[in-house]
């Protein structure tokens, strides 16, 4: 590349690096950055868990400080899980809240330079899996193998193929727009850091707000949304 | 055999470049929700978060065929499945 011009296609990087491999029962396995970086989530979210749970231990009527951050995190966990399970939703506020906190910290992590783990195929699939098994969990444990049978069947018999494709579809679509979203929010970033590193200064931080931060929050909340509507619907007995 | 491979590279960039036209579904897709969401908020201003939420919610999940051409052209340019 020459020297002085604008545009040089040397330092884009916005792939998966190996970090180190190993040989298990003789198949090379790479530690990753998606490793990494899920590692530095997880730790993250442990040091704030140890620490909401000091503070809420000494809880007091009127909440200060921390206690009334997490507090607000609850509450509107709360609300946004309520508002749409409405009398199922005590039994997934769990699970809904840690996915929406996993997920959001991912998001954002792209703003600590790191890359975001859901920006790798490998996080998304088995996010998406998790809501598959849940959904056909609770789609037989409330519609009975009879419902079942009879939802496949609708509106013909041999309609059944194109249910199962529909079925099948919802956790490759959940996760393929997560991973895609946040993907080009990734690539984004590395082809205005790589290609226009000479006067990329301050202003990108306009683009990480739209790319990391409300594109990050929208997807979590599009995949809790959806996740909650599919869970939902599962759960309807005719 | 060098010839080949560098013609295979080319015609993946031409594909990468012609799969990114799918965002023309969801860009007018998204074009529609926001200016219906902007009628409903003239209409009825009080609904005006509720509306926003919804829009947004809409609007992600439209893009989502608009991402699938954006992950076809990643696949052509940096996978390379075909060479």
């Amino acid at each position: 590349m020459e020297q002085g011009i604008l545009l040089s296609a040397d330092n884009i990087d916005f792939m998966i690096h190996g970090v180190f491999s190993y040989e298990l029962f003789g198949q090379t396995v790479w530690i990753t950055t998606t490793h990494v970086c899920v590692f530095i989530v997880l730790l993250l979210l442990i040091g704030f868990a140890i620490a909401a749970n000091r503070a809420m231990k000494h809880a007091s009527e009127v909440p200060t400080g921390f206690q009334n951050v997490v507090e607000l995190i609850v509450e509107m966990l709360d609300g946004m899980v309520g508002s749409t399970m409405g009398k199922n939703a005590p039994g997934f506020l769990n699970y809904i809240g840690t996915i929406f906190i996993f997920i959001l910290v991912s998001n954002l992590s792209g703003l600590l330079g790191l890359r975001p783990p859901t920006a790798d195929y490998g996080v998304t699939l088995p996010l998406g899996v998790m809501t598959f098994t849940l959904i056909t969990f609770n789609k037989f444990k409330y519609q009975k193998v009879k419902g079942v049978i009879e939802g496949l069947c609708n509106p013909w018999p041999f309609w059944a193929p194109i249910n199962i494709i529909g079925d099948v579809a919802v956790p490759i679509s959940l996760s393929l727009r997560l991973f895609a979203n946040v993907l080009s929010g990734t690539v984004m970033m590395a082809l205005i850091y790589g290609l226009l590193s000479k006067i990329a200064i301050i202003w990108p931080a306009v683009l990480h707000v739209y790319f990391d931060m409300f594109s990050g929050a929208i997807q979590t909340y599009v995949f809790c949304m959806l996740t909650m509507t599919y869970i939902s619907d599962a759960m309807t007995t005719e | 055999m060098e010839f080949n491979t560098n013609f295979i590279l080319g015609c993946s960039a031409i594909g990468a470049g012609l799969a990114v036209i799918a965002g023309i579904g969801p860009g007018i897709g998204q074009g529609i929700a926001a200016g219906h969401a902007a009628a409903a908020v003239g209409r009825n201003p009080g609904a005006k978060s509720d509306i926003t939420s919804t829009m947004l919610l809409g609007q992600a999940v439209a893009e989502t065929t608009g991402l699938y051409g954006l992950l076809v052209a990643m696949l052509l340019l940096f996978v390379k499945p075909l060479v």
